[in-house]
């Protein structure tokens, strides 16, 4: 089965940064068809729906927009983008010079937001955390996890963690039944530890432009520093951005999600595998895995590849997958979202989990876990489903738990 | 009408802080400097005044810690002048010398309003605006949350907090020493585009002074909080922990 993959080139996903005045001629070839406007998700509540606001901003009346609701409503799930028959940026170009005006105008930002800014602009991570501690996780792992730095020798793979992987207890669990995989992989890795810095993705969709291209900077400084084959990611996020931005600003690295590099080692993994799950499983494709990097059939191979998995498809699925609503720095707005929509989109998703009569939905993106599980508690399915990474499945039927 | 903000440096709590081989100061390697959080609001306080009425910035700080990032910072926000003050100290002083630095300062500078936060994580001796106003000769308040310009009469009035949740408004005469407890709305974000513009282009003022003679404070021990003995986990399900915390609470008559 081909996969079907969204025309995303890296010239597409260009860190160009169209101030809200540059946005008349990027949108010059918009046709006003609405297809974005109808495609999205948050369209309903937003005060101006993407095709209108460009029209607008064109018109001459960018205060307007920038004063109203629809620049912290967009959540980067890009069905605008991949679907736009002028193939405008929407979530990376018109959503990203709205939220850089508002900033810019100094208007006050809602505070969980800027909080998230600063922490990573002092601190290379939106929780606050201190950037030495980044790698405390790995003491119980099981297994080891080298840094790079230390052990001073190249390595076949970097693995960058990323933030909620490396902070978050949730996901910390996750990484290290990651680490555990690679481990019984036999897979020759490493990762920065305390030198990992966020490697940027939605500072630019929220229109920090500075502080993404800062990130970008640094981190491509500490990754000369070292030897490595390839790098791996555990967030799709980092995939993107070290896919389509990093080259741009003279970093080209070799770079994979973790899913296409496990599903590449399949034949590796089917022996490993001791235990049968038993479970029906339906898949999330996350925005960044799937619509923004095609991504769709890796994570499928390696679900059906585990004893016992029976995949079941939501009503949308790959392209038409709906987003988790944590997108573009929206994982921070969820109080000033939940005031102006009447349910998250974390909650309809586990809606259409739930119909699917699955008793897993699994994720491959480290947004979701919480966000997911926070959404089966509020749509009261606690019964019916539980969320679970591909890596916490794949572990299970491991025994590596 | 001139505003002067006294931005301190203080150690950064995120990354973590280490008691120095003699159990007397806090070991400077492992310390990394931020504004105090407190002195970031009486700046927002400081900047809304300067759009309400014109107010014009003056930011001050000794040059310790990441003390020139913090003045660009200022000077991205929208102060009108940020000057660092040299004295030759390398970790912060504490706040009697603090103060008569500042005091030495700005002494004859016309300021109408000198604003600083309130507290700081590291005040041992007192507070930086109280020491201040007293070296100076001008009226203090502290635990400021609101301040208003009164026309030209040469007042303001500032809302001050009280224990309890109590506030009270309370007219001043200007010059005045403020310590702000917080400013009106939350201290404004900077682009860090605008701020790594601010860095290449904007001025920093420096300025000499000589450190004064001030009460010593000498620390005899300095020590993290020690752990307390004698709590009590509680297990068990959700169910069985919420009855054993009402039992807790209705044994020690606190539960109505």
């Amino acid at each position: 089965m081909g996969t079907m993959r969204p025309q995303i080139t890296p010239e597409k996903t260009d860190p160009v940064f169209p101030e809200i005045a540059q946005i008349p001629e990027l949108f010059r070839t918009c046709i006003q068809c609405g297809v974005c406007s109808g495609s999205c998700p948050m369209g309903e509540v937003m005060d101006f729906t993407p095709r209108k606001a460009a029209k607008m901003i064109a018109d001459g009346r960018a205060e307007e927009v920038v004063s109203s609701n629809t620049p912290w409503l967009c959540v980067a799930c890009h069905t605008c983008q991949v679907r736009c028959p002028s193939q405008l940026l929407i979530p990376d170009g018109l959503f990203p010079a709205l939220r850089s005006a508002v900033m810019a105008e100094g208007k006050p930002m809602e505070q969980d937001l800027q909080k998230a800014l600063q922490n990573t602009y002092l601190y290379g991570n939106p929780m606050g955390q201190s950037p030495r501690k980044r790698a405390e996780w790995t003491k119980t792992a099981g297994v080891p996890v080298p840094i790079i730095s230390q052990i001073k020798r190249p390595v076949d793979v970097l693995w960058i963690v990323e933030c909620y992987p490396s902070f978050e207890p949730r996901n910390q669990e996750i990484s290290r039944k990651l680490a555990r995989i690679l481990n019984a992989l036999g897979v020759d890795f490493a990762i920065l530890g305390h030198e990992e810095r966020c490697i940027g993705d939605c500072e630019w969709l929220a229109g920090e432009r500075g502080l993404y291209e800062m990130l970008i900077e640094r981190n491509i400084e500490i990754l000369s520093k070292y030897r490595f084959k390839e790098i791996i990611v555990t967030d799709p996020h980092a995939y993107r951005t070290l896919l389509n931005a990093y080259p741009i600003l003279g970093g080209a690295y070799k770079v994979k999600h973790f899913a296409p590099f496990l599903a590449e080692r399949l034949g590796q993994l089917k022996p490993l595998f001791k235990k049968k799950l038993n479970a029906t499983v339906t898949y999330h494709d996350s925005c960044c895995l799937g619509r923004k990097t095609g991504h769709y059939d890796e994570p499928r191979t390696l679900l059906q590849a585990i004893p016992g998995v029976k995949l079941a498809e939501m009503i949308q699925s790959r392209e038409s997958s709906l987003c988790c609503g944590g997108g573009a720095t929206t994982i921070y707005l969820d109080r000033f979202i939940q005031e102006r929509a009447k349910d998250r989109l974390a909650d309809r998703r586990v809606q259409q989990a739930v119909a699917t009569k699955a008793e897993v939905l699994a994720v491959a993106c480290p947004y979701e876990p919480s966000r997911f599980e926070d959404a089966v508690k509020v749509t009261g399915n606690e019964e019916k489903l539980v969320v679970r990474d591909i890596i916490e499945l794949l572990a299970e039927s491991m025994g590596l738990e | 009408m001139k505003i002067a903000v006294l931005a301190k440096q203080v150690p950064d709590l995120v990354e973590g802080v280490e008691i120095d081989a003699s159990g007397k100061a806090v070991d400077p390697t492992s310390i990394r400097y931020i504004l105090s959080e407190l002195d970031d609001h009486a700046l927002e306080q400081a900047l809304l005044l300067k759009e309400r009425s014109q107010a014009r910035v003056e930011v001050f700080s000794l040059e310790t810690g990441e003390a020139r990032e913090t003045l660009f910072a200022a000077l991205a926000k929208g102060a009108d002048r940020v000057v660092m003050v040299q004295s030759g100290q390398e970790s912060p002083p504490d706040n009697h010398t603090t103060a008569k630095l500042f005091a030495s300062v700005l002494q004859g500078s016309a300021f109408e309003l000198i604003f600083t936060g309130v507290r700081a994580l590291d005040d041992l001796d007192g507070s930086l605006g109280g020491l201040l106003a007293g070296y100076l000769g001008l009226p203090y308040v502290g635990l400021v949350r609101k301040v208003e310009l009164a026309g030209d009469q040469g007042k303001a009035i500032v809302e001050k907090e009280y224990p309890g949740g109590y506030a009270a408004e309370l007219e001043v005469e200007l010059p005045a020493v403020l310590g702000i407890q917080a400013a009106e709305q939350p201290p404004r974000y900077v682009p860090v585009s605008r701020l790594r513009q601010v860095m290449k282009t904007g001025n920093v003022e420096e300025q000499a002074a000589s450190l004064p003679s001030a009460p010593p404070l000498e620390i005899e021990r300095l020590y993290k909080p020690e752990e307390g003995k004698g709590a009590t986990m509680l297990s068990g399900s959700p169910e069985e922990v919420a009855r054993q915390i009402a039992n807790i609470l209705s044994e020690r008559r606190l539960l109505r």
